[in-house]
């Protein structure tokens, strides 16, 4: 394996032309955090961008910031944190979801993977953040599309098509994200003992609500079996979970939360969670520590469901109990990660088809290699938009150097 | 008229009549246009200062009829052109002389509103503001908000990616999306994206939007509501001093408050606006601000305080409240009905909308005022101010001769020093044809050929909207060519492991 570590955008532009002319593909990653997820490639250079890790520009007032694609996600974090302001997508941290280095990652793999957390109903995700970008691509040429203003329609908006690309478009080098103020206070309310279904439209009559959630999620009691830290004091109850999530201003989020409990009432009567209770149980919601590898479902396969919301309970019930899995739900429902028992596709010949049936779809993102190696990762999709796809891979990287075989299996001739 | 347009296919234009006949045995009756004197209406949009009648107009009713006129031009190597309800600033919809100018004016259909999934799907013809109000009864509305609500249409604002003073707190219509059917120019018909939170694969909707009607036709779209903000109460500032007014901007935004719009006007644009519908406005300062706050009312009595308190100390000397909603709607009545009111103290004036960072305003404004005197024009200025987005109103006359000339070497001058601060040609409106030429102050060729080779992935022989947003039209064989750097080339010397 031989790993060419960069050092700026030229070497990138090199490493690449150079593997065009060897037609040698070349796998893109950060920290490689989350290496694991995709289906297997089949190379043997890596193309290594954690040298790539200086901050450009933090611009607080003008709510943005400027990185190497390669700088540590938790220092990003940490630097924007120190100016009251984040990321507003929430993006997770999967290190214990996959068993993988503790606060590894970094800014460019956040965004090419864009695994958004809870606040993604309301504030969007990694693409509706990420304004501008400086990337290389498989033609070994370096460009840059969007800019480091907000708001910004000039020439396509090939930022959406970054986020989210598993690095098979291009490798970013430089990246500009937008940055929002930290809400002042969080309040989360409790309601208990509610099964999937009818935690399912407790959530859709919040997120319905003028009161503004910002998380809306769901725990079944089993998944809070083995949990720790704050999912373990919300379990002792031995309750199923649902979660709501109020922020802002202190006085706003505060008479939210007692309106919305309110207009809950049906559903039983809620507690509340302040601040630091609060916010350490989304961070568990957001990085799925239910489900996390050191967990007893610790070998189980996890799929990523994202589905229209108020389906969402529904599916996953039914789901449980067919395969004896475990399910949570975020996303007010349209998000549903599911730790399936062994089996040889990982169950995704049923998930696929019952995903689609709903106008959903599903990705592995924890399973073992041999698991990945025989099945789509990611969700099939249909001739057209497959055929679409492809002829947009192929106008950024028509040799297919970059992450070949990651997202879509390679026709075997 | 500075601005050249591909010429246009004799070849094309000889074939007319059996062009026509065959869109008439696709789209019967009344949907195709063809007397010089019906396509009147079709030979602009709302950058009116270029027209060309088309060729024809079709106004197909079903997807089924899109995807067939689609297939018929892509066979025959014929150009079109999408239309939603011609209001582009940009001429993102203005007809080509050798084009089929394909109108979407018959997709007036909501087709589902879902309250549980919150969205609508609907038809790409159907008002920006009908959405809104279709679904009002239950609370709910759609949050981006051109100030063209009334007439814009849905399936235009996808490609366009248009804003509205609400952007800033809700993001623009990229933002509020989900998912698309579109037609191909070979006909093909997709569905992309839908009802869940984000769609499978690459994001496709994401690239559609903001396409500007180069790379499909939008036939259905799902969009993403919300339940309206129980109050909204806004403020209105005046300053003695344009930068003061930048300053409480910036001031506001440190402060962590995110308003659900922060709109300036400058002295000219004041007094324009007032005349036109006395709002009430101040006529002895020199910017005024209009901020609304939006939220449940503990939060918008205190963030009004909050926003009270930062524009005293930026030294504001008029600050009034709304304290009712036939108050707020007057605030804004001013601010809304800008262009127009600017359409009534001059004969014609071209729109600009360059975006720059928040902390440049100043610094613009002073220029642009230097630019007003050397070209001789008026200029009066609208602003996003929250989110940095500059709607300068160039006046002038185009009976004087040389005038339209002089507005858009303004206009252009204006866009290049929006990039030389840091910021961009288009906040919202659109590179269209008025801004085409410009992209080279932005983008490289490099950066222009990476674009222009996505839209080969959707349309190899270039025929949906050409001459719009690419200065140079390249064949797409062209730019597919990887050079391969004299044959076998090494990794570069690097550290390795
Ligand atoms: C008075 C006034 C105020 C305005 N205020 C704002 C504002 O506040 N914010 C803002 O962002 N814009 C504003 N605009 C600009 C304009 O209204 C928007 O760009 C709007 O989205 C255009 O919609 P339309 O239906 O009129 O599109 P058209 O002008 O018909 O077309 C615009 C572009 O979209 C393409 N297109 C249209 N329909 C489709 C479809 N179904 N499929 C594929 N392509 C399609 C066309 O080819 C063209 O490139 C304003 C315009 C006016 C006249």
């Amino acid at each position: 394996m031989e790993i060419l570590k960069v050092r700026d955008a030229a070497d990138v532009e090199q490493v690449v032309r150079a593997a065009v002319a060897n037609e040698q593909p070349l796998e893109i990653v950060g920290h490689g955090s989350k290496r694991q997820v995709g289906l297997p490639m089949a190379t043997n250079a890596v193309l290594d961008l954690s040298a790539l890790n200086a901050v450009t520009a933090y611009e607080p007032d003008e709510l943005i910031v400027t990185v190497g694609a390669g700088a540590p996600l938790a220092d990003v974090l940490s630097m924007i944190d120190a100016k009251n302001q984040h990321f507003a997508f929430e993006p997770m941290n999967p290190a214990g979801l996959l068993g993988a280095g503790h606060d590894a990652g970094t800014v460019g793999g956040m965004l090419a993977t864009g695994l958004a957390g809870p606040r993604r109903i309301k504030d969007g995700g990694a693409r509706d953040h990420l304004l501008g970008a400086h990337a290389v691509s498989g033609f070994g040429d370096s460009f840059k599309t969007g800019g480091r203003v907000v708001k910004n329609v000039t020439g396509y908006d090939l930022c959406k098509l970054l986020a989210g690309s598993w690095g098979t478009l291009a490798v970013m080098t430089e990246v500009t994200l937008k940055v929002m103020p930290r809400p002042e206070c969080q309040r989360t309310l409790v309601l208990r003992g509610l099964d999937d279904v009818t935690a399912g439209r407790a959530m859709t009559a919040a997120l319905g609500s003028p009161y503004d959630v910002s998380g809306a999620a769901h725990l079944p009691l089993s998944a809070l079996r083995t949990p720790d830290g704050a999912l373990a004091d919300l379990g002792a109850a031995q309750t199923a979970v649902t979660l709501l999530r109020l922020e802002g201003i202190t006085v706003s989020a505060t008479q939210r939360a007692t309106s919305l409990a309110k207009a809950l009432a049906t559903f039983g009567s809620a507690e509340v969670l302040t601040d630091d209770m609060s916010a350490a149980v989304w961070q568990s919601i957001r990085d799925v520590t239910p489900l996390a590898a050191t967990t007893a479902l610790g070998a189980w396969p996890v799929w990523r469901i994202v589905c229209p919301p108020a389906s969402g309970g529904a599916f996953g019930q039914q789901l449980a109990h067919d395969t004896g899995g475990e399910v949570i739900y975020d996303w007010g429902g349209g998000l549903i990660w599911a730790a399936l028992p062994p089996a040889a596709d990982a169950h995704a010949a049923l998930l696929r088809q019952r995903a689609g049936a709903i106008g959903g779809h599903a990705t592995l993102i924890r399973g073992s290699e041999a698991v990945r190696q025989s099945i789509d990762v990611f969700h099939p999709q249909s001739s057209g938009v497959a055929a679409l796809s492809r002829r947009v891979k192929h106008s950024f990287d028509p040799k297919n150097i970059l992450n070949r075989g990651r997202m879509v299996r390679e026709a075997t001739t | 008229m500075t601005i050249l347009m591909p010429a246009a296919d004799e070849a094309v234009l000889q074939r007319r009549e059996s062009i026509v006949s065959a869109l008439r045995q696709i789209v019967p009756g009344e949907g195709v246009i063809s007397s010089a004197a019906e396509m009147l209406p079709y030979e602009s949009d709302g950058f009116t200062a270029y027209r060309q009648p088309p060729m024809v107009v079709v106004l197909p009713e079903t997807t089924e009829q899109v995807s067939q006129v689609l297939r018929y031009c892509h066979d025959n190597g014929i150009k079109v052109v999408p239309r939603g309800s011609g209001t582009s600033l940009s001429g993102g919809s203005m007809p080509l002389a050798d084009a089929v100018l394909l109108g979407l004016g018959k997709f007036k259909r909501i087709r589902e509103i879902d309250f549980d999934n919150r969205v609508v799907v609907t038809e790409p013809g159907v008002t920006n503001l009908a959405i809104s109000q279709a679904v009002a009864h239950a609370g709910f509305y759609y949050a981006p908000d051109p100030s063209s609500q009334i007439a814009c249409s849905i399936g235009g604002n996808i490609a366009e990616n248009s804003g509205g003073v609400h952007c800033l707190k809700y993001g623009m219509t990229t933002n509020n999306v989900l998912g698309c059917e579109i037609v191909l120019i070979n006909g093909e018909i997709l569905r992309i994206g839908g009802k869940a939170p984000e769609c499978a694969g690459y994001d496709l909707m994401g690239i559609i939007t903001g396409s500007e009607g180069l790379l499909g036709v939008v036939t259905e779209v799902t969009v993403r509501i919300l339940q309206k903000p129980e109050t909204a109460r806004a403020l209105m500032i005046g300053f003695a001093e344009v930068e003061q007014a930048g300053e409480c901007v910036a001031r506001v935004i440190s402060a962590g408050i995110i308003p659900g719009g922060m709109e300036m006007m400058d002295k000219p644009a004041i007094h324009a606006a007032e005349a036109f519908v006395h709002a009430g406005y101040p006529l002895d300062v020199e910017a005024l601000l209009i901020v609304e706050l939006d939220g449940p009312s503990v939060e918008v009595d205190d963030l009004i305080k909050r926003v009270e308190t930062i524009a005293q100390g930026c030294g504001s000397t008029t600050c009034q409240i709304s304290t009712s909603e036939q108050e707020r709607v007057l605030f804004w009545a001013g601010r809304k009905a800008a262009f127009p009111a600017v359409g009534r103290i001059s004969p014609d004036y071209l729109c600009m909308d360059g975006t720059i960072p928040r902390g440049k305003l100043p610094l613009v404004l002073t220029r642009m005022q230097e630019m007003s005197v050397k070209y001789g024009l008026r200029c009066a200025n609208v602003f996003h101010a929250g989110d940095g987005n500059l709607h300068p109103l160039i006046l002038y006359d185009a009976n004087q001769p040389g005038e339209m000339e002089r507005a858009e070497a303004f206009g252009a001058d204006i866009l290049r020093l929006c990039v030389e601060v840091g910021g961009v040609l288009t906040g919202e409106h659109g590179v269209g044809i008025e801004k085409r030429d410009l992209m080279p102050e932005m983008f490289s060729e490099i950066d222009l050929a990476q674009q222009q080779r996505l839209k080969c992935a959707f349309d190899t022989q270039g025929l949906l909207n050409p001459g719009k947003v690419f200065p140079t039209l390249h064949r797409c064989a062209e730019l597919g060519r990887v050079h391969v750097h004299g044959g076998k080339l090494a990794f570069p010397e690097l550290p390795r492991f």
